[in-house]
């Protein structure tokens, strides 16, 4: 505010400093005086169509709209003049005229605007006595309800879902009294971002689907909370009631999620209490499951791992640890197993190529601020759905479109964007790294004057592409560009060629180079040490271990699983479970007990889900955010650094003596001082280029924006949701054709992995000779990786 | 995933040269182009014997690049979009603002209705006359009370001229 122009007002007789240009709604909020409103949101368009917030300005005819009202230096307001009062009592009168008296059933009650402001400025009786309007309400989906009948038709969703969400899904019906706000062709909405409708809606006309009739607001208790899900970390209140969490709201938080919350962070709580939630401990004996007490579990988990070190020697044992866990958990979980004396840890699950890892930074930065994003004017994202993958940060990139910045992308598909990318670059998997280094050599060629020479070897890399040429141009021009790397970029099998050569690209654009973590801890996992080959804060291992995928690939005597589920959450899902069937002995501490999981484990240590445990994030601008456990686990369950700590003791390791989950914090934060977050992957010659000179049909997939964790994939309203993760074979109609096969035919895929029949849709999205098939899902398991060459059959 | 366009199905080639003409005539921004929805609505409405289908208001959003929400605001506000249901051969429009109001409308409607069978916005059932749901100010006030029929104005109406328009109708 402080460059801005200001201007003073005088409100109910206080002076008020006020940006020149602004409404006068604005100030007053920033000012603490509050003037009634349903249609205005700071984040949304004006619509000055309620007109609760009518005001007295002197001099003025009429009550004015303080939404609509911009100030002028000297402006005499009052908010609660006769006049004023008389207006808003008026408004207030009229919009009640057709709302409902349905309070006591209704969701919003107690939290409603509307209810709050009848309050204030409502009348006692009402004194329409004709016939109140009924609409029918129409089927959004499974995460918002509709009560139409309540709506007061302040369009906040309308103008949300055009605005923000970027997809005008909603709209207002018909005219006058009659009008509804609907879709009207009632296909639902498809919006990653749908449910902060429910946030926006003053009434209960949009109300949260699966907390219906769960609680009311009055009953239960707010805690402050941090998203387990994407890179983001979004801020939100989880509202508890009798011990268990019923509702995701967000917290408002400027520099990550602003007011708004992706549906991913709001509906995967639904998936905590899922009935495979595991709740007391249990060892496998005779291929027979049996609940036993925490001691024998401890005792007998202690013994396996122990056991694998000692027979089949340490570097036998290895430790899967998810990347959602906390940085608490993480630490730990790297101390037990270097305690043991193997190197084998990591929580890079689904990470392709780690090959840079020694040169790497210390953590998946995305080189600026969540924040700094809606500034750019030119970026590339490289093998990222940003929509899907980090929906908040996808958000930023679309208000960066709305001043005009050029959004580019280098994927192996054309996506479903809700901003226009200026160019979509989709070739096959194996050809990204080709594009990405014609990017390079073409910007390094038109010389932009930053004096960075190419290194050896990028124009061996490179392909001739023209619209790799373009990409290099806009870039050029560019004053602050940006080149993010995504979650595919991870998963690509030439992962670390693509961060050296997105490195490479960023330099010679003069702009930041950026990684996109795939999950909420992902950068927590590096500095917590729980990488093979770095210990806490970045400090080089004494000895180091493999990364997950050769844990996978190679097959170890001995697992420490957290959290993981072997077919879903793993790079290569069919090596996994080979692997896991395979060994000696698994050791799995878990939310959940999934089938799969219980297949290959011998002990299941049952560990406190989200919201269940203290802990630590760190998000992928290197932020830190603690949160506290807000309901005790369920059942006999306990936060999983509780498990590591006793498990360690049972062991006898050292460093294991901790009182609480701020010791450790103390630990790792100590560890960490000083490191300086960092983007540079520098690219060295002979960097591997598989290519695709061969010809054959390339497999590549992403994980579904509902399929990337234990807890997400078992909310069952967002596995309802219209865009969850399918289990199906995309191709390019030319594509289909060579196999031979139809729209919706069966296909046989078959990869190094195994083989799978899927639906083959057709979609020209997708590049020549490549079949899209997406990640993560159980019906593709046998594919193995979401990359890689593949054999098509029509069936 | 990519957005399929309906619009090379629904749109004839002589209905997509006549929305062409109106897209030359206003700036080829979003909102120049978003100007172009009432008389593409229009042209599409004519030839589809005086009402809108889903897919025709689907296909001109797709055609126009605007949000097919916003188009179907459209086709729902104005009283002289016809949505979904068909209507007869002749579209009787009677106004009941409030010239025409104050000068006996409400009377002549329901004359009309009464004469005809049936109530506002419904069609008789030979198909013939459909009378437009509730209608506003047509810009005649000077003429009041007034109805449009098929497009044409008859003004200072009384319950003869009526009978003598709607008769005459086939």
């Amino acid at each position: 505010m402080s460059e801005q122009e200001t201007v003073t007002i005088e409100v109910d007789g206080r002076a008020v400093e006020a940006v020149k240009g602004e409404m006068v709604i604005a100030a007053t909020d920033r000012a603490g005086i509050h003037i009634p409103r349903f249609c205005y949101h700071k984040h949304l368009p004006i619509a000055a169509n309620c007109r609760m917030c009518l005001v007295d300005v002197e001099k003025a005819p009429k009550p004015m709209p303080a939404c609509a009202t911009a100030v002028a230096d000297g402006m005499k307001i009052t908010t609660d003049s006769q006049r004023a009062i008389a207006a808003q009592r008026g408004v207030m009168e009229f919009l009640l005229i057709n709302h409902p008296l349905d309070c006591p059933i209704c969701d919003q009650g107690g939290e409603c605007e509307l209810q709050d402001l009848a309050l204030g400025f409502g009348r006692g009786v009402s004194r329409f006595t004709e016939g109140k309007r009924s609409v029918e309400d129409e089927d959004l989906g499974p995460l918002v309800a509709t009560e139409m009948t309540r709506c007061i038709h302040c369009t906040r969703c309308v103008r949300f879902l055009d605005t923000v969400a970027g997809k005008k899904e909603l709209g207002g019906m018909f005219r006058g009294e009659r009008t509804e706000i609907k879709t009207y062709v009632g296909e639902g909405i498809r919006s990653e971002l749908s449910g902060n409708v429910i946030d926006l809606c003053p009434v209960g006309a949009l109300t949260n689907k699966p907390f219906r009739f769960r609680a009311r607001s009055w009953e239960m208790l707010s805690f402050p909370a941090v998203s387990p899900h994407d890179g983001v970390g979004s801020n939100m209140e989880l509202h508890t009631l009798r011990d268990r969490i019923m509702r995701v709201v967000p917290r408002e938080n400027e520099a990550i999620n602003q007011t708004w919350l992706a549906d991913r962070d709001r509906y995967g709580i639904e998936g905590l209490y899922s009935e495979d939630r595991l709740e007391r401990p249990m060892i496998k004996e005779g291929g027979q499951w049996r609940e036993v007490p925490w001691e024998i579990a401890l005792r007998r988990a202690a013994e396996s791992l122990r056991g694998v070190a000692s027979h089949f020697g340490p570097e036998a044992l290895g430790a899967l640890l998810a990347p959602t866990a906390t940085l608490e958990e993480l630490y730990l979980a790297g101390q037990l197993v270097r305690g043991l004396g193997s190197g084998n840890v990591d929580h890079r699950l689904r990470e392709g190529d780690t090959s840079d890892q020694a040169e790497a930074p210390p953590f998946p930065y995305m080189g600026q601020r969540i924040e700094e994003l809606a500034d750019k004017d030119a970026v590339l994202l490289v093998g990222a759905y940003t929509r899907h993958e980090q929906p908040m940060i996808n958000h930023r990139l679309r208000q960066a479109t709305n001043s005009g910045a050029a959004v580019m992308t280098l994927n192996p598909r054309r996506f479903e964007w809700n901003f226009e990318p200026v160019l979509e670059h989709a070739v096959a998997p194996g050809r990204m790294v080709a594009e990405l280094a014609a990017v390079a050599c073409a910007l390094a060629k038109g010389g932009k004057g930053k004096g960075a020479d190419l290194p050896d070897g990028v124009e061996a890399l490179a392909a001739k592409s023209e619209t790799a040429q373009r990409i290099a141009e806009r870039l050029k021009v560019a004053e602050r560009p940006a080149v993010l790397a995504g979650n595919m970029a991870a998963g690509h099998p030439e992962a670390a060629t693509l961060r050296a050569l997105g490195t490479l690209v960023a330099e010679l654009a003069g702009g930041p180079f950026g990684v996109l973590a795939e999950a909420a801890n992902t950068a927590g996992g590096w500095l917590a040490g729980a990488v093979p080959h770095r210990l806490a804060g970045g400090a080089e291992a004494p000895l180091s271990g493999l990364s997950a995928r050769e844990m996978v690939e190679r097959g170890l005597r001995g697992y420490l699983l957290l959290n993981v589920e072997p077919e879903a959450d793993l790079w290569n899902p069919a090596a996994a479970r080979q692997a896991l069937s395979n060994a000696d002995s698994v050791v799995a501490i878990t939310v959940y007990a999934g089938d799969a999981l219980k297949e290959s484990a011998d002990v299941l240590l049952p560990m406190g889900g989200f919201g269940e445990t203290a802990g630590t994030f760190v998000n992928s601008e290197g932020r830190w955010q603690s949160f506290r456990g807000v309901t005790s686990p369920l059942g006999e369950a306990r936060p999983g650094w509780k498990i590591l700590r006793a498990l360690g003791t049972v062991l006898e390791l050292e460093g294991f003596e901790l009182d609480n989950a701020e010791e450790v914090y103390r630990i790792v934060a100590a560890a960490c001082e000083g490191v300086a977050p960092g983007s540079r992957y520098p690219f060295h010659k002979g960097a591997a280029s598989a290519g695709s000179a061969s010809g054959g049909t390339e497999l590549a997939g992403a994980v579904p924006i509902y399929s990337g964790d234990p807890l997400v994939r078992r909310s069952q309203p967002l596995q309802h949701a219209a865009i969850a993760g399918q289990a199906e074979a995309v191709a390019a109609a030319e594509t289909a054709g060579r196999i031979g096969a139809t729209d919706g035919g069966m296909v046989r895929l078959e990869a190094e992995g195994g083989a799978v029949e899927l639906p083959l849709r057709i979609d020209e999205a997708i590049p020549a000779d490549t079949i899209w098939v997406p990640a993560a899902l159980r019906e593709r398991v046998d594919l193995g990786p979401p990359f890689g060459r593949l054999t098509v059959t029509a069936v | 995933m990519t957005a399929t366009t309906s619009a090379d199905q629904v749109l004839t080639a002589e209905l997509r040269s006549r929305i062409d003409h109106w897209l030359a005539k206003f700036p080829d921004t979003p909102e120049g182009r978003q100007s172009t929805v009432i008389p593409a609505l229009h042209a599409v409405q004519d030839a589809n014997g005086g009402y809108l289908e889903r897919r025709h208001v689907e296909a001109v959003a797709d055609y126009i690049g605007m949000a097919r929400a916003t188009a179907f605001e459209v086709a729902t506000f104005y009283s002289m979009f016809d949505l979904d249901h068909p209507v007869g051969r002749h579209k009787v429009n009677i106004c009941t603002n409030i010239c025409c109001w104050l000068n006996g409308a409400e009377d002549l409607v329901r004359y009309a209705e009464e004469k005809l069978g049936v109530g506002l916005g419904e069609t008789t059932g030979d198909g013939r006359v459909t009378l437009v749901r509730e209608e506003e100010c047509l810009a005649a006030c000077t003429g009041a009370p007034m109805m449009i029929v098929d497009g044409h104005y008859h003004t200072n109406l009384t319950r003869e001229r009526i009978d003598e328009i709607l008769d005459a109708l086939q």
